[in-house]
């Protein structure tokens, strides 16, 4: 069997998701110009960041059909990202006007 | 048994297949996509430090119509990518080659539109270190992840080509393009997260 007999075009699942992705980066712009709070406005459109982000791990980059890859890059990419949220106390510490500890 | 023996094949533990059978070029990508994505959620996490504890962050944008332009742009790119490579997969290789073409030709046009913008700012007076609006670390980080974005869409563009034609001269396989597209949608997934919190959050209402 060849490789173009044994592959069938996923090209409208691609499309789908496509416009999808296009759909939610719209939804960003749209929250950047609607009237409500900077932390409401981070949170929204870095929930609908992160459902992007998912749907091309998912569907472009094929984590979908390779179950063991998809939780090693999970798990890994998650405890890097995880490990990095550290400083956020801090940085709310200088945001509040305290001087840095001596 | 010797380690040649090993080496070759003798010691089933040792060489029981590639990790979660993904072929080793592939995993290799992997890994480096996962490194990649530490070296930007740094510069982001640092950014986003930076922005919370400043009083004084300059919210310069005013129009976004040519950030959108540019999404549209890179995430249209991925997809002639996955057209690319379903193409090649079908074994159709002029068709595979004519999408790779468009992609790197889409990631061109977002790279200089990318420039362009740079331009405009550098133009009103922002600098790395300073800037009419607040604070000079708004400049540094601006440029810091944008222009890292910049460069991996620009080496992006070179490989797509690079890998393109190889393909089509049949020195590189369907495998070798699939690979090339997983670092192109990984560059893509970035903007996803650069686009609202560096532009979108910074919008002058």
């Amino acid at each position: 069997m060849t490789l173009a007999e044994g592959h069938r075009s996923s090209a409208g699942k691609y499309v789908a998701i496509y416009l999808v992705i296009l759909v939610i980066a719209a939804l960003q712009f749209v929250i950047a110009y609607s009237n409500i709070s900077a932390s409401q406005m981070f949170t929204r459109m870095l929930l609908l960041a992160i459902v992007e982000a998912g749907l091309a791990l998912l569907f472009f980059m094929h984590l979908t059909d390779n179950h063991g890859l998809l939780w090693f890059v999970v798990i890994f990419t998650v405890f890097v990202l995880l490990a990095m949220q550290y400083g956020w106390t801090d940085s709310f510490r200088l945001s509040d006007g305290v001087q840095w500890a001596t | 048994m010797s380690q040649a023996e090993i080496t070759m094949g003798g010691h089933s533990g040792l060489t029981a297949g590639p990790a979660f059978s993904v072929p080793a070029k592939k995993m290799a990508m992997w890994l480096f996509i996962i490194a990649d994505t530490a070296t930007f959620a740094g510069c982001m996490v640092a950014y986003g430090f930076l922005r919370n504890a400043t009083p004084n962050w300059p919210r310069p944008f005013h129009s976004v119509t040519t950030v959108a332009i540019m999404t549209f742009i890179l995430v249209t790119s991925s997809l002639t990518m996955l057209l690319g490579i379903d193409a090649a997969r079908m074994g159709d290789k002029a068709k595979a080659l004519r999408w790779t073409l468009i992609t790197a030709a889409a990631g061109a046009l977002f790279a200089l539109l990318h420039v362009r913008e740079w331009l405009a700012l550098i133009d009103e007076g922002m600098r790395l270190f300073k800037n009419p609006w607040g604070t000079g670390l708004f400049g540094a980080s601006f440029f810091s992840i944008t222009g890292l974005h910049l460069l991996h869409v620009t080496g992006g563009v070179i490989a797509l080509v690079a890998v393109g034609l190889r393909y089509q001269r049949g020195r590189y396989s369907a495998d070798d393009l699939e690979i090339t597209g997983l670092y192109w949608h990984f560059v893509d997934l970035v903007w996803m997260f650069v686009v609202p919190l560096v532009y979108l959050l910074n919008l002058g209402h």
